[in-house]
């Protein structure tokens, strides 16, 4: 949408000026701009062809075996990431079980989709579906130990499905944690109050790397023998503490934008306290934070690679364990490698950031009427 | 609803609850698929330090807990179908042959080499069977036995062929990439001194970048793990115009280990090892297999349990040793699929020959 907008604002212009004209104006106008223009196009000459170069031109498309990347010179070695492809989504999930994780999938954007556009009516029963029905059954599908469904240990879990169900987990569970340590901070209550002020600079305070190292390697060894919680629940537990703390102070930030005065006036009207919060406070105050919301969901989604250090194979990491296939390994594996998984992390990322403007801009145009 | 906050919190309460609710049946419970886990649970927990009580765990389970590395070529690494490979992760199922007569019944669980210890030691795998050097601290002060040695590896070099560098006294006066604080660091300094050679020495911090600076020429030679050469070398744009020198300037003997204070686990997975050796020095391979259970060499029908009771010593049928040698083949076999001539590491025998031929390999005999 933004680029839309850009676009259509240059082509309004172009209609008045030829693009030598616009040159002249936008790239050559002083001295300072001209070598300014000049350097910038030097850099990307030094950098964007040979990108280009290995990624895609001299790039070996097809093949089955690394010998067919092994020519001199040759670039990223796609037949690589075709032949480990399973791998990168579903890790080591049994083959035949892989159905269950693309119904997952498709279940997923079934859900997700119509709450993400506006207007679409019967929301109230979409909510549920998203946060009640779909965790459910998304987790009997996966992890199974159901009649029909054979159990699928999360020790076997990888790739995509990692990635996903640990960033998702962390921003459905992150958001309303968020909020209520947010509200708890500014509580007029000195024992919530205080809980939520230690609770977030507690997890605020120590690194991600900390928490998910503490859960795995330390908690085993207080817990008694034999009770162990699985080790990508513990990530979970983990992420989603630790990402609701983040997400509490973006929250308060917005809290702290809405003057006393509205919830003063919502409480004269006689609404509760909870009234007042959800129906005037919170929606204007999330409203401002959007993008700091966003945000911690990006840092988030990219935090979720930091689980390999606990022996869970993300994108990644499943990535950087099948480049010690000897069977694969090349000059240019691990190159190729960083620059699938990158650009699958950009694919996501972007994504999440366009929806937030999209979004940005509509509750804009609300306010302004 | 009139509220969506008030619907979002208690959407997600009830979400968390119902993960609380069904996450506990499911098998990340470790004692599996048992009815009455919750029952026993109990008593299992008593029993656990008793001797014997492993085996007895993985019977009740079904499976092996078997932990190995992240990924290093030809020991244990994920392959393109997701099957754990390489010689670590074939020991693990040698051993699910021993006990279950069926080598899949393992399940693998990838360590980072600060977790390895952590997680034997805590329960979480059986067996750890993860290129781990067997040293005396490991093996007297962490609480596990190491039951033998799958790979004889010590550090040595690699140079360019054409460089004319045969043995490492041409070494003398060269540059030579490394990683910076390793072990691999300090031995090539006590190396060097302590046979009065100079040398340069190029650290970088990462492996990759030691691999760059080396192929473009910055250093004469590379040095690391014997094991990890090989791997390293198929990185190089021109890995023929390499070799790697035959001698070995520091000892890690790789091996399993497992926890202190169950001999009986101990015993199946130190034999278990032993019987794969044996097999090689008796010829019996996964595919002569059938022949050889009809012969009349008195050696061979003690290890695949046509005589004697072997097995059932350690709790375990008296066919283990052929069962495991049928899943995984003999060492020798194991050896040449995953690391040997045939594979893109192309690794020599080496120290890792039969004593027979050679190598250190040597397996007590079985009777």
């Amino acid at each position: 949408m933004a680029m839309e907008s850009i676009t259509g604002r240059s082509a309004s212009r172009s209609k008045t000026l030829t693009p030598l004209v616009w040159a002249q104006r936008n790239l050559f106008s002083s001295i300072g701009n001209t070598m300014l223009t000049l350097a910038s196009a030097y850099l990307l000459w030094l950098t964007i062809p040979p990108v280009l170069d290995f990624t895609i031109f001299s790039a070996v498309w097809t093949g089955t075996t690394r010998e067919a990347c092994l020519a001199p010179g040759a670039g990223m070695c796609w037949p690589f990431i075709w032949a480990n492809i399973d791998q990168f989504i579903y890790g080591r999930y049994p083959p035949e079980e892989i159905w269950r994780v693309n119904l997952t999938f498709a279940l997923g954007i079934a859900v997700i989709v119509p709450m993400l556009i506006p207007g679409l009516p019967a929301r109230r029963l979409n909510l549920v579906l998203l946060l009640i029905v779909y965790p459910l059954v998304a987790i009997v599908l996966l992890a199974g130990d159901r009649p029909g469904l054979p159990p699928v240990p999360t020790s076997e879990w990888g790739g995509l499905l990692v990635t996903l169900v640990v960033a998702i987990t962390g921003i459905v569970a992150s958001l309303p944690l968020g909020v209520l340590l947010a509200l708890g901070r500014r509580s007029e209550m000195p024992a919530i109050r205080m809980f939520c002020i230690i609770f977030i600079e507690f997890w605020r305070g120590v690194p991600l790397i900390t928490v998910l190292f503490m859960a795995s390697v330390m908690l085993p060894l207080f817990l008694p023998e034999g009770m162990n919680p699985d080790n990508l629940l513990r990530c979970l537990v983990g992420v989603a503490l630790f990402s609701s703390a983040y997400m509490a102070e973006v929250v308060r930030g917005g809290l702290q934008a809405i003057p006393a005065g509205q919830y003063e006036a919502a409480r004269a009207l006689g609404l509760t306290y909870w009234q007042a919060m959800g129906q005037v406070v919170l929606p204007q105050a999330l409203r401002h934070v959007i993008p700091g919301i966003v945000n911690t969901f990006i840092g988030l989604f990219k935090d979720t690679t930091l689980v390999l250090i606990v022996g869970i194979f993300d994108l990644l990491g499943q990535m950087r364990a099948q480049l010690a296939d000897p069977n694969w390994t090349i000059p240019q594996g691990a190159l190729t490698g960083y620059i699938f998984a990158a650009l699958v992390f950009w694919v996501f990322c972007f994504g999440m950031s366009q929806y937030s403007n999209f979004m940005e801009r509509r509750l804009d145009t609300t306010r302004e009427r | 609803m009139k509220n969506p906050l008030v619907a979002l919190i208690v959407g997600i309460l009830i979400g968390v609850g119902g993960l609380y609710f069904f996450l506990p049946y499911d098998p990340l419970a470790r004692s599996g698929r048992q009815a009455d886990a919750g029952a026993s649970q109990q008593a299992e927990e008593g029993e656990r330090m008793a001797a014997g009580d492993t085996l007895r765990r993985v019977r009740q389970r079904g499976f092996i807990q078997c932990g190995v590395s992240q990924g290093l070529p030809g020991f244990s690494n994920p392959d393109e179908r997701g099957r754990w490979s390489g010689i670590d992760a074939d020991f693990c199922r040698a051993m699910a042959a021993a006990i279950f007569g069926n080598a899949e019944q393992v399940r693998f669980r990838p360590l980072s080499a600060k977790d390895r210890f952590t997680a034997l030691q805590s329960g979480e795998i059986d067996i750890l069977s993860r290129n781990t050097t067997w040293t005396m601290s490991r093996d007297t002060q962490l609480g596990f036995n190491f039951v033998g040695v799958t790979y004889y590896d010590g550090q040595s070099f690699m140079v360019r062929k054409a460089a004319g560098i045969k043995t490492t006294a041409d070494l003398a006066g060269a540059t030579i990439c490394t990683e910076t604080g390793t072990t691999t660091e300090l031995n090539l300094a006590d190396y060097f001194r302590s046979r009065g050679l100079s040398y340069r020495v190029l650290s970088f911090e990462k492996n990759d970048e030691a691999i760059v600076a080396y192929d473009r020429g910055r250093c004469d030679a590379y040095t690391t793990d014997a094991s990890g050469l090989y791997a390293t070398r198929l990185k190089l744009a021109d890995p023929d115009a390499n070799m790697i020198l035959s001698e070995i300037i520091s000892k890690e003997p790789l091996g399993p280990a497992v926890r202190q204070g169950d001999p009986q686990w101990e015993n199946i997975a130190r034999w278990t090892l032993n019987a794969l050796l044996e097999a090689e020095e008796l010829g019996v391979t996964s595919e002569n297999l059938d022949e050889m259970l009809k012969s009349e060499n008195p050696r061979v029908k003690r290890l695949l349990g046509l005589e004697g009771a072997y097995g059932s010593t350690m709790g375990i049928s008296n066919d283990w040793a052929a069962n495991a040698i049928r899943a995984v083949g003999n060492y020798g076999e194991m050896f040449e699929r995953n690391v040997g001539k045939a594979t893109p590491l192309g690794i020599e025998r080496g120290l890792n020959a039969l004593w027979t031929n050679g190598g250190l390999q040597y397996a007590p005999p079985v009777r």
